[in-house]
Formats: structure tokens, sequence, C-alpha cells
């Protein structure tokens, strides 16, 4: 399975970040939004079916968070962890491989 | 399988995480901007992080520097809302005396650009400092609550231009930045579209890659700001280029006379009606009500573009 771009970010905010406040607002760890789950904004969720999709990497190039990453073959890869659940990937899909379901919790 | 190619690179200098509303323009614009930044950096100098940020405050600063987290993974600094381009010129300027080499990229919302930070970009394009100026245009003051800004378009609804039995909304024709920072006959200038992101890319690409000053002013739909579903970003932000109301183009070195249009119908007839793309904006609603209205911001719009040169059929 292919893993999240943002891994190590995730595990070095993790490791080292207190909240203390830093001379001039420094902020010293790169892309440490990613602590913050928003997928838990999500109400409709993307269904992904592998077999429709042609890899033509539109949802990959739209995904505004980014909640899509890439697998080994260039397939999507969804990251439920921060999808807000917008259903841009699904409504710019050519061949429909993306449905937005309710989702239950 | 055949492993594809990706045609945007996989480096990612936007993080997940950030505050930005689901289905929001301007975050896509984010991560593409920054990732063709650094294609072109890689190509240009070899090193794809060749690159630093100034950003003034809007709802992309804001959403993305919630401290003491951030959502960038290059160098970042957030500046007032007026004075983006003073700031990225002066980093310029110190990345230049120290001998670094790369660019700087500064980032502004419509308001922060064509109303309050004007003067300190016309100053960075006539200084001819080596930055990128990207403007996302999301047509009014989002962050503080939908005030309208220069940049908003004839007969929108906003907080400030509210329609009613006398007004229809906002009653002034769009500024177009993009044809002012042209006018400092900066190296390049381009308008684009997140409806067609590869063409934004490319664009966004060009202007990093060019020396010396470079203008980009994207439209990026904003989901509570326009009313819109946030599924349809990306879809209403492609219709205003299919409708017309969206002219693509590139100008370099101020040379009106040789502008570079893309998807512009060769017969200068768009195919697309207007009011597709009005009807799934209720920031527009109210101007069904009132047909003149529609009329006149089509008349604006043919006119914009007969400045480019161009004589079109609008539906
Ligand atoms: C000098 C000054 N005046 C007002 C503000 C309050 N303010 C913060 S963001 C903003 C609006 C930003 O609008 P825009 O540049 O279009 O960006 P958007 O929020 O739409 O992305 C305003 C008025 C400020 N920060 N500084
Ligand atoms: S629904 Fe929106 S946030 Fe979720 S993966 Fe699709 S584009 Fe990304
Ligand atoms: S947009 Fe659809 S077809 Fe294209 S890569 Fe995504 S899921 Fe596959
Ligand atoms: S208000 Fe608009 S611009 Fe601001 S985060 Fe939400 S969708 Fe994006
Ligand atoms: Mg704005």
């Amino acid at each position: 399975m292919a893993e999240s771009p943002f891994k190590a970010d995730i595990e070095k905010v993790q490791k080292e970040y207190g909240e203390k406040m830093t001379p001039g607002a420094i902020v010293y760890i790169p892309g440490s939004s990613v602590v913050n789950k928003t997928g838990g904004w999500r109400v409709f969720m993307p269904k992904f079916d592998k077999d429709k999709c042609i890899r033509c990497f539109m949802c990959y190039t739209l995904c505004p968070e980014p909640a899509i990453y890439l697998d080994e073959e260039s397939y999507p890869v969804f990251d439920y962890e921060y999808c807000k659940g917008c259903g841009i990937c699904a409504n710019e899909c050519p061949t429909k491989a993306i449905e937005m379901v309710r989702e239950t919790k | 399988m055949a492993i594809r190619k990706p045609p945007i690179t996989t480096r990612e200098y936007w993080a997940p995480g950030h505050a930005a509303c689901a289905g929001c323009g301007p975050a896509i614009v984010m991560k593409l901007a920054t990732k063709a930044f650094s294609e072109a950096m890689e190509e240009k100098y070899g090193d794809p992080n060749a690159f630093a940020i100034a950003h003034a405050t809007g709802c992309m600063e804001v959403v993305s520097a919630v401290f003491p987290y951030t959502a960038w993974k290059a160098p970042w600094i957030h500046v007032a809302f007026e004075n983006a381009a003073a700031a990225a010129s002066g980093v310029e300027a110190a990345w230049k005396k120290l001998g670094r080499k790369g660019k700087i990229l500064a980032i502004g919302g419509d308001g922060g650009t064509a109303d309050i930070g004007l003067q300190a970009l016309s100053g960075m394009l006539e200084r001819r400092h080596n930055v990128v100026y990207l403007m996302y245009d999301n047509e009014a003051y989002m962050n503080t609550g939908i005030q309208r800004s220069s940049s908003t378009p004839y007969g929108a609804w906003t907080t400030t231009s509210p329609p009613g039995k006398y007004s229809i909304g906002e009653d002034k024709p769009k500024k177009w930045v993009a044809l002012i920072a042209a006018a400092h006959q900066a190296p390049y200038v381009a308008t684009a579209s997140i409806g067609d992101p590869y063409d934004f890319y490319r664009k966004m690409k060009k202007a990093a890659s060019v020396d010396g000053p470079a203008f980009v002013q994207v439209l990026a739909p904003c989901v509570p700001g326009w009313r819109i579903p946030s599924e349809k970003t990306v879809e209403i932000a492609r219709l205003a280029i299919e409708s017309g109301l969206w002219p693509l183009f590139e100008i370099e070195n101020g040379d009106f006379y040789n502008i570079k249009f893309q998807r512009f119908p060769k017969d200068g007839k768009f195919k697309k009606p207007i009011e597709d793309y009005l009807k799934i904006q209720g920031r527009f609603k109210h101007l069904f009500k009132r047909p003149e209205a529609i009329q006149e911001l089509k008349n604006q719009i043919k006119e914009v573009w007969r400045i480019l040169g161009k004589e079109v059929e609008l539906l």
C-alpha cells in the first residue's frame, strides 16, 4: 500500500512539537498543519471504483487539501484523515469512478 | 501495469490540515502554484526548493497559518494586507545580495492586490524585481465576510453591494489588474482559471522561469462567497472560460499588439451562455429578475475583449 507523502511530517510534529510561543512567532516545522485531521468535517465520502479509473490524474490535480495521493501504479489513493468531502473529485472525474456517499459515523 | 507519469510534480508544498472551506477554489491555486514553481526552479537552477513566499493576509494566509501550525512546506512569511509585493521585493533584493539563486513568490487575494496592495505591486513591477506576483481572484474580501472589492464583477451580490429595490448589486465594472500589470511592460503577465488547471500550471511555470517580474491573475471560486455547492468550484471556473466571461491570455513585455489567447474560439463565438455561469451562483440569483443587468454585464465583457483586440459574440 502506498504511503501518504505527509507521513514523515505527521511523525515529526507529534514527536517534536510543543505549543510554546517562539520568538517572532516563527513556526519551525513545515507542513505541521497535518496534526489537524480535517476528515471529521466530512458529510459525504468519496467512494472509489478502481475498475472505472483511467488514471487521468484529474482528481489528484484538483483536490484542495490535498487528500488524494498516488500509489505505485499511479492510481489515486484517498486519505480519509483529511478529505473534507467537498465532492470536486467526483464532479470532475471523467469516468464516474468516484461516487459521493453519505457517511455514517 | 505500466506506471503513468503524473502531469504535475508529486512534491508537496501545501499540506492538508489547513482550515479552508471544503471545496475552496483558492486552496487548489496554492497547491498547484507551488508545485509549478518548484518544477520551474528545478529546471532552471537544479533546486526545486529555490523559492520563498511572501503572503498578504486574506483567506489563504489565515487558513494556512493558524499558529503554532503551518500548511506550508516552503519558506513563507505572513505580511500585512497591503505589502506582499513590497516584502517579496525586499526578500528578492536580499537573496540577490547573498548571491542566492531562486525566485520569490508573492501571493495576494483580489482585495490585497486590486485595492490596498496595488501601489506595492506597481513598485515591484517597475523596479523589475525577480518576483512572481500571484493574485488569486475570488472576487471579494472573503476572509472578513464577503465585502466587495474593485475586482468584484458587475451585478454580484456581496454584503456591501446588496441587491434590492434601488440596487442591482455591485454597480461598477470589474477592474482587470492583469491589464494594469501588463502596462508596466513586465516580462510576463497572464490570466488563468482553476477551470483549466493545466493551463494555470503551465503559466505559473512560465512566470517562475522568466527573468524579472511576472504577474498571474487566476480565477478561483469561493464556496460561501459565491453561494455555490462545494463540488462545483472547478466546474464554475471552467464555465467562466467557456462562456467568454473570463479571457485567458498572456502578455509579454507589455506588447498589447501580440497578446496570446488560450481556448479562444476560432470564430470568436463563445458556445456556452453566460447565463449557465450565472445561474449556479447564488451571488447572481437576483439578476434573473433584471435581464437588463445581465445585458449590461455582457456589454462590459465584450468591451474588455475589444480592448484585448477581439470582437466576440456572447450567448
Ligand atoms: C490594513 C488592513 N485592513 C484590513 C484588514 C482586514 N482584512 C483581513 S483579510 C481582508 C480581506 C482580504 O480580501 P482578499 O485580499 O480578497 O482575500 P480573500 O480573503 O478574499 O482570500 C481584510 C479586509 C487588514 N488585515 N489589514
Ligand atoms: S471529496 Fe474533496 S477533499 Fe475529499 S478527496 Fe475528493 S476533492 Fe479531496
Ligand atoms: S479523476 Fe477519475 S479516472 Fe481520473 S484518476 Fe481520478 S478516479 Fe481515476
Ligand atoms: S471563504 Fe472562500 S476563499 Fe475563504 S476558505 Fe472558504 S472557500 Fe476558500
Ligand atoms: Mg478575495
